[in-house]
């Protein structure tokens, strides 16, 4: 930009010296001449002079004209030639190896070009010599992170790997599927689109779980556990149960005593367990009446045949009572156990993932969530130190916390004490405070309640806690010293720290060509979410789109038909997290578009409607920068479409059609073809909506590090240099 | 005489309980769920309940817990005859206030000598 302006003031200044040139000497001359002459002679001259002045201005007038046009044309083919001849050439430097200047212009320019041409070829054939050993070197590397990807699209389980932010690094092919059968609603049409690279996993997961597990694994990790994950089990907002397992990612070099600053991201490994539960939870069911159920029944026949046995002289009317008692009881026993050998056949034996816990850890982390949350005072009483339960502590702390939210708003208490005792296999939590006793009444409500903790709600009551861990919770007076506590028993762990039974099972055999492309390691450096203007351009997310309408007036009733879009992470098109789909216009389409987009009648009747599928790519594009070539376009279309849907993108836009006048303001066109052409990407595929967002995405790749060469580097900076240029200020 | 409450919601039991209860020389009533019980703890005044934990409107533990929250009744026996056998619910009970507790199925001796010794007429 810069550079044509100073090769236009040139041209300028040459013009001016021009006419300097062609009028000086000749003035000069005239004027000494008249200064020597006498004054006769100056007469005669004048005579002679004045009146053929005119032929000679015009003379003059002609020749500036013709030395003019001379100037113009070398300027065009020296100046403004080798200024294209710049930009080709840093093409060729950059985003484009394969280009080549095209030899034009006067011969010494060809012959710059050519020679140029000549240097790329050198410089190309070294290039590739470089690459060559720099692939070899790469690809034992590659064959690591082939084999990794290998593994993961192969496992069973549904993997997600996420840096500490909680945004998703790698999923495998499972991972995706079930995410997608997850999705309700919109969402489904985006392929899965709550799961994807440089997503937030808090999109699918309970963030106080993720966390509350985090936690956990640093308190192992400090005291150099081998183990060092967590389990815990959520619902879903379709009610779906998921069990997850977390394990820690390490930074590179941590050696076994690692503390809690070296973990890095973490590793889930999530089960769909929903089906899973219910069968056992019929398995309970089953158990409960073959033992509890058969207790009662064996109560009544043995005090039966006892009251029998005991009095042979019974009056005959009691004995047939108490025989009638047996007959019904065994009959009721035998159709039981019939009934109960037939549902048991297909119950699985699954369990609720109870994990080893240090009581002191649970009450710890009890008591700092009650003072931060509830600002409530807490102390310790005697407390086991070397108690270790099984438990799920996420639904236990909970539940504490629950019960002194309760215990506050109800009794006001100013102090909530803790002990932790244990007797045989029953490990005790008690809950103490003193004054005001409990009523029963109101412990009942609380025990069957839904637990909710100001916003934190979940479906879960005290009593599902107390039977998930096969334990019990009730309140008990200390008369003598005027308290009351609550007592939890949970069962203690057998042996501390068992080994956990291995969860992972890798499949083998079936070795399935499938790649998964879902991986980008490098978001570990990647942090903090939504969209932050300032950041630098190489390390935003973006969704590259494009549409195809009826026509190109959108006041005029014109309508989208059809979205595509794809998502760019840390630098890399993601060929499988795309949207791509058709849309009813509730309209005939226009006869002669149907040839430009190839979509016809018979293929947008029956689509969701623009009221269906906004949503859903609403959703798709949260928390990212929009990408599009001649993007105002596309945005008319949505914008037309905020009053009736609701749906509003308020994300910034970049438009490669401005960003290319930004890079190479000297190029005569900046449609989406030629660009692709000067960076040398193929385009295969256009005019789908989903081909052209790819290379528009692909084109935006090209442009960043140009960009960056120009001192743009973050999205503000983009966005005011595309305001800029003069093909912004064409309104659409 | 002393008096017995036998509360349990199932026939089958109430029968031989009843019967044994007599012969061993206590005077009986019969209470079929948690609410009846309170009622005829309070007029039947028994020294003894025999109570099931699992009944419909109250359960047994709620009605131990109403029982020992009334200082008038403190000197009432309770033996909690439950069909729940785990550790944790005998525990739960006998921390409510019962004095003992029985599991399903039981001796009918063993009762009768648990009954007496709770009673203290052994």
């Amino acid at each position: 930009m810069r550079d044509s302006w100073n090769a236009r003031l040139r041209f300028m200044l040459a013009a001016g010296v021009l006419g300097l040139l062609m009028t000086g000497p000749f003035m000069l001359t005239a004027v000494l001449l008249f200064a020597d002459a006498k004054e006769v002679e100056r007469a005669a001259l004048a005579e002679l002079l004045l009146p053929r002045l005119p032929l000679g201005a015009l003379m003059t007038v002609m020749g500036f004209v013709i030395g003019l046009s001379l100037l113009r044309g070398l300027f065009k083919q020296y100046v403004q030639g080798l200024l294209r001849m710049a930009e080709t050439l840093r093409l060729m430097l950059g985003a484009n190896r394969n280009f080549r200047v095209a030899p034009e212009g006067p011969p010494e320019v060809r012959e710059l070009g050519r020679a140029a041409n000549d240097l790329a070829q050198q410089r190309d054939e070294l290039l590739t010599d470089v690459e060559s050993q720099i692939a070899r070197a790469k690809s034992s590397v590659e064959e690591e992170k082939n084999r990794l990807a290998a593994l993961m699209s192969e496992l069973a389980q549904a993997v997600v790997v996420c840096n500490l932010d909680g945004r998703i690094l790698l999923y495998n092919n499972r991972a995706r599927l079930q995410f997608k059968a997850l999705a309700q609603g919109p969402t489904s049409m985006s392929g899965g689109a709550l799961i994807g690279l440089g997503r937030s996993i808090f999109s699918i997961l309970e963030r106080s779980q993720i966390t509350h597990s985090l936690e956990n694994i640093q308190q192992r990790l400090r005291r150099g556990s081998s183990e060092p994950t967590a389990n815990f089990i959520t619902s879903t907002r379709s009610g779906q149960l998921l069990r997850v397992q977390m394990a820690p990612v390490l930074a590179p070099g941590a050696s076994e005593d690692a503390g809690e600053s070296d973990v890095r991201g973490f590793v889930l490994t999530i089960e769909n367990i929903t089906r899973s539960f219910e069968r056992e939870t019929q398995r309970d069911q089953v158990l409960h009446t073959l033992t509890d159920g058969n207790r009662s029944a064996l109560a009544n026949m043995r005090a039966a045949v006892e009251m029998l046995g005991d009095n042979p002289d019974m009056e005959p009317e009691m004995r047939a009572r108490f025989i009638g008692i047996l007959r019904d009881e065994v009959t009721r026993m035998g159709s039981r156990v019939e009934s109960v050998v037939n549902e048991f056949a297909d119950s699985l034996k699954t369990r609720w993932p109870l994990e080893d816990v240090l009581g002191i850890d649970l009450i710890a982390a009890a008591q700092r969530r009650i003072e931060d949350r509830l600002k409530l005072a807490t102390k310790t009483e005697e407390m086991d130190g070397n108690l270790w339960i099984r438990a799920d502590s996420f639904s236990l702390i909970l539940a504490i916390n629950f019960l002194a939210s309760r215990l506050q708003d109800h009794y006001d208490i100013r102090e909530l004490r803790f002990r932790l005792s244990s007797e045989g296999g029953m490990g005790f939590v008690d809950l103490i405070w003193s004054g005001t006793p409990l009523s029963s009444e109101t412990f009942y409500t609380w025990e069957l309640e839904p637990m909710n903790i100001g916003a934190e709600t979940t479906p879960l009551t005290l009593r599902d806690v107390a039977e998930r861990h096969g334990g019990e919770v009730w309140f008990q007076r200390e008369k003598a010293a005027h308290r009351v506590f609550i007592r939890f028993v949970l069962p203690v762990a057998a042996t501390p720290e068992a080994e956990p039974e291995a969860q992972t099972q890798i499949q083998q055999g079936h070795r399935g060509e499938s790649r998964p492309e879902y991986y980008d390691f490098n978001l570990f450096s990647f942090s903090e979410s939504g969209v932050d203007l300032d950041r630098r351009l190489v390390d935003m997310t973006y969704s590259v789109f494009d549409t195809e309408t009826t026509g190109l007036e959108p006041s005029a009733g014109d309508e989208i038909i059809q979205f595509g879009a794809v998502r760019v992470v840390n630098n890399r098109l993601l060929r499988q997290e795309i949207f791509d789909q058709l849309v009813d216009p509730m309209r005939p389409l226009r006869p002669e578009g149907i040839p430009i987009h190839g979509i016809t009648e018979d293929m947008v009747r029956g689509q969701p409607t623009i009221d269906q599928v906004l949503p859903a790519f609403h959703e798709f594009c949260s928390e990212t920068v929009l990408v599009a070539h001649n993007a105002a376009f596309d945005m008319r279309f949505l914008q037309l479409k905020e009053d009736s849907t609701g749906i509003r993108f308020s994300q910034p836009v970049l438009d490669t059609l401005l960003l290319s006048a930004v890079i190479h303001p000297n190029q005569e066109t900046h449609r989406l073809e030629a660009i692709a052409e000067r960076f040398g990407i193929n385009v295969i595929g256009r005019h789908t909506a989903l081909g052209d967002a790819f290379v528009t995405g692909e084109v935006f790749l090209k442009m960043v590090p140009l960009l960056n060469e120009m001192g743009i580097h973050t999205v503000r900076q983009a966005l005011d240099a595309s305001e800029k240029t003069y093909l912004a200020r064409v309104k659409y | 005489m002393k008096k017995i409450l036998i509360v349990d919601d199932e026939a089958n039991i109430v029968i031989s309980l009843e019967f044994l209860m007599k012969k061993e020389g206590f005077h009986v009533a019969v209470a079929n769920d948690g609410e009846e019980a309170l009622e005829l703890i309070a007029s039947f005044a028994p020294d003894l309940v025999l109570l099931d934990v699992m009944m419909p409107k109250k359960s047994g533990y709620e009605v131990c817990e109403a029982v020992r929250r009334n200082p008038e009744r403190a000197g009432l026996k309770i033996v909690m005859l439950t069909a729940k056998g785990r550790e944790t619910e005998i525990a739960k009970g006998l921390a409510l206030g019962a004095d003992a507790y029985i599991t399903k199925p039981f001796s009918t001796k063993d009762l009768v000598a648990k009954v007496r010794s709770v009673l203290g007429d052994a």
